[in-house]
């Protein structure tokens, strides 16, 4: 049975070439960065070249980039280590509703801690409201975050926009966006965006687990979450998770050289696809209009996600019902979209990454209308 | 100084002519669960089974621990053997407790004299060891009444034993012991806890999970394996069936009406579970339900259940409250497993509003829709077995 991977919102599958880099620095270029000898120094160059490759792609300073164990942990150190750097201000921060938990869950902990949290429930289509991001924007705001793409929906932020209502409310105020879905798939430019803080990470652009990247904008001063050598600055002290951050900087590159390519291949893709569901009966568009073309998700109402991703992984097809760290819980995205609970518990998510071919989706719609005649509904 | 581990065997202590066999089931499971720490020597006499390291660097803790778990134990305790010799006793005391004698104030010794030829008789053991342990220990006091530590000496007919009193077992009697038993086991709370309480009373255990993918998870089997693997600690080793219960589910569905889905059900599951259980010579079914819990365990759907079978069907946990369950299951340590979000029953087969005194007729009438026959057989031929070792 051939396996059909469409969950690449929340996982990768690795490029056998990157694969193939990060072996090497394993088994060969296997010094630690902060070692004297040569064997140090080539690790280093490694770590090196990886900042330049990913900066790159955000058309930046690699001295702006520092290295994270994985997404999660870049919008914690963006958040928590403002918190910490403004912590006698203690004033106001500003997220959106449907961000993802490593970004929810920072915020909590930021209110646990005095600060105001300010949370901005997204347009009935999920995007994110721009205008109310901006009113609650006042002289004590610390940071405003929003995601670039919403993993669950795929709903695309005009963060340029957002980032200019922002700063005419308060120029001081920081902008960090989690572009964890967006890295290497959309043109980003945070110096241009007006973007002071920026996270991805590497496994969803075809790199390893285990590696992800905040971008600071020079002057950003944060604090670290974690204490030890100097490391990134003292900012992600330990030491360098080397072959994964070597295959970040290839995938990264690679991602870069054939984002044009794969943005008109996932937009063909995507509108075949639309165009099939709508035509069959009891299926429901999720992603509002503006969505990127590699995220997709949908409702069949009647029937449970859960069962439906059971039915298919039968069929090896791999779907997801939203976000995959989320195992089981009620996306609170398409809560805060404000879509009924019928929708909500029938929701599917198709991500597509660089191997996603048509035939793959034609299998999915075939494996959809299989589920729909044969599932037991509640 | 020699240390070994005395295992007082309680409740078989009281059996007549057989006690003998369950003394060699005790000793067999107890090899069985310390295998992985050691080698041991085991010999029995007077109620008490003698476990020796038969090997250097044998953690004692570790195979206390171990041990802990057996049932058919009553208490275990760890000791210094040596000679039957007042002064060897006595200084035997002094070196092998010389830490917790060091740390309390008051203490008394008491002493159990099983080898009647030994001349001294108790009380003089017990006054001498005292004695002098006083004049080594200047901290202590002798407080008969509610001492800090009681010093036991037992002169038996190997050598003589010091210790610092006993921890209990797991009480019981050995697993295997009465036979064996079907468990049919969910993936909630109830049923790890039901077949530990029936392996407590000398059953051995196998079990039988019904999986209905896509409707429940990978996940969700997984769990139950989780459940099982946690379970063979006090069960001992247990081969595990999962028995294809899909399609049942989708007829039940479609041909029986929704109230008497879980019922219909459950009346299949005991069908099926009776033919596994009597092909592994099996004499009873267990499981984990308790009365009034949900309306599928009222004393009339019980009834309907139980006259599928003709085995016993035990539910030892019939007459407890969830808390009791539930303090039961984390002292086996399946609750934080069993409390794990991945449903072992999908909602989509639960009715709204289940019948609470259903009749066995209308259940035997509805059931007249579907092929019984056929479905069971199918489902009891595509059941596959797992072993899950004891660790």
């Amino acid at each position: 049975m051939e396996e059909i991977y469409l969950d690449n919102s929340a996982t990768t599958p690795t490029d056998p070439e990157v694969a193939q880099l990060a072996l090497k620095m394993m088994c060969e270029n296997y010094g630690n960065p902060s070692s004297l000898h040569r064997k140090g120094f080539d690790a280093q160059l490694a770590v090196d070249k990886a900042r330049e490759q990913v900066a790159a792609v955000l058309s930046a300073d690699p001295r702006r980039i520092v290295f994270t164990a994985n997404d999660t942990e870049a919008n914690n150190l963006a958040i928590c280590g403002t918190a910490q750097a403004l912590r006698r201000a203690k004033g106001r921060m500003v997220v959106g509703a449907a961000e993802h938990a490593s970004v929810g869950r920072a915020m909590d902990w930021c209110e646990s801690e005095g600060w105001e949290v300010i949370r901005i429930a997204p347009n009935p289509d999920g995007t994110p409201n721009i205008a109310a991001f901006a009113a609650a924007v006042d002289e004590r705001t610390a940071l405003v975050s929003c995601m670039a793409v919403n993993s669950e929906t795929g709903a695309l932020t005009d963060i340029k926009a957002l980032s200019k209502a922002v700063k005419a409310k308060n120029p001081k105020t920081l902008v960090h966006c989690d572009a964890v879905q967006a890295f290497g798939r959309i043109r980003l430019n945070p110096k241009a965006m007006g973007i002071d803080l920026l996270s991805a990470s590497g496994h969803k652009i075809n790199a390893p687990k285990g590696v992800g990247m905040l971008y600071m904008a020079q002057g950003v001063r944060l604090v670290p979450l974690i204490h030890g050598s100097s490391q990134e600055g003292g900012l992600h002290p330990g030491t360098e998770h080397v072959p994964n951050i070597a295959a970040f900087g290839l995938a990264a590159e690679k991602m870069d050289r054939s984002r044009e390519k794969l943005w008109k291949q996932y937009t063909a893709l995507k509108e075949e696809l639309t165009e099939k569901l709508e035509q069959m009966d009891g299926v429901y568009i999720n992603s509002p209009q503006n969505a990127v073309p590699y995220i997709l998700n949908l409702s069949v109402p009647g029937y449970r996600s859960e069962i439906l991703i059971h039915y298919l992984e039968r069929l090896g097809l791999y779907v997801s019902s939203g976000s995959a760290c989320a195992k089981g819980a009620r996306s609170h995205v398409l809560t805060a979209m404000g879509l009924s609970d019928e929708r909500i518990d029938s929701a599917l998510r198709v991500s597509m990454g660089q191997y996603t071919t048509r035939q793959h989706l034609q299998a999915f719609l075939q494996g959809l209308e299989q589920a729909m005649q044969n599932v037991a509904k509640k | 100084m020699n240390e070994i581990i005395l295992i007082k065997n309680g409740e078989i202590a009281l059996k007549g002519l057989n006690r003998g066999n369950f003394e060699d089931m005790l000793i067999k499971n107890c090899k069985r669960r310390l295998r992985r720490v050691g080698s041991f020597k085991f010999s029995k006499a007077q109620s008490t089974i003698y476990v020796t390291p038969a090997q250097e660097d044998i953690d004692l803790d570790e195979a206390m621990d171990c041990l802990s778990t057996v049932y058919g134990i009553a208490a275990l305790c760890r000791s210094a053997v040596c000679e039957k010799d007042m002064q060897v006793i006595c200084t035997t005391a002094a070196e092998y407790l010389a830490d917790q004698l060091s740390a309390v104030k008051t203490f008394k010794v008491e002493t159990k004299r099983s080898d009647k030829r030994f001349p001294l008789p108790s009380p003089q053991i017990s006054a001498e060891v005292g004695g002098y342990l006083l004049s080594k220990f200047h901290n202590l006091k002798v407080d008969v009444h509610n001492p800090d530590l009681i010093v036991t000496v037992e002169v038996r007919d190997f050598g003589a034993y010091v210790h610092a009193g006993q921890t209990p077992g797991a009480g019981g009697i050995p697993v295997g012991s009465g036979g064996r038993a079907a468990l049919l086991i969910s993936g909630g709370i109830d049923s790890p806890v039901a077949g530990c309480m029936m392996a407590k009373r000398g059953l051995e255990v196998i079990g039988i999970h019904f999986a209905s993918p896509p409707y429940t998870s990978d996940r969700a089997l997984y769990k139950v394996e989780q459940l099982v693997q946690k379970m063979t600690r006090w069960c001992g080793r247990i081969y595990m069936y999962v028995v294809p219960f899909t399609k049942i589910q989708e007829e039940i569905r479609d041909k029986v009406p929704e109230d008497y889905f879980t019922l219909v059900m459950r009346r299949f599951m005991m069908r099926i579970s009776e033919k596994i259980a009597l092909r592994e010579n099996c004499g009873a079914l267990i499981t984990g339900e308790s009365l009034g819990q949900v309306a599928s365990q009222t004393m009339q759907a019980l009834g309907c259940t139980d006259i599928v079978t003709t085995l016993p069907v035990l539910r030892p946990v019939i007459g407890m409250d969830k808390e009791e369950i539930v303090a039961f299951s984390r002292k086996i340590d399946t609750f934080e497993i069993s409390i794990q979000p991945y449903e072992d029953c999908c909602t989509v087969f639960t009715p709204a509003h289940p019948k609470t005194k259903p009749k066995v007729a209308d259940l035997e009438e509805i059931e007249k829709a579907l092929d019984m026959e056929g479905l069971i057989r199918e489902a009891v031929e595509g059941a596959e077995g797992k072993v899950f070792h004891q660790n």
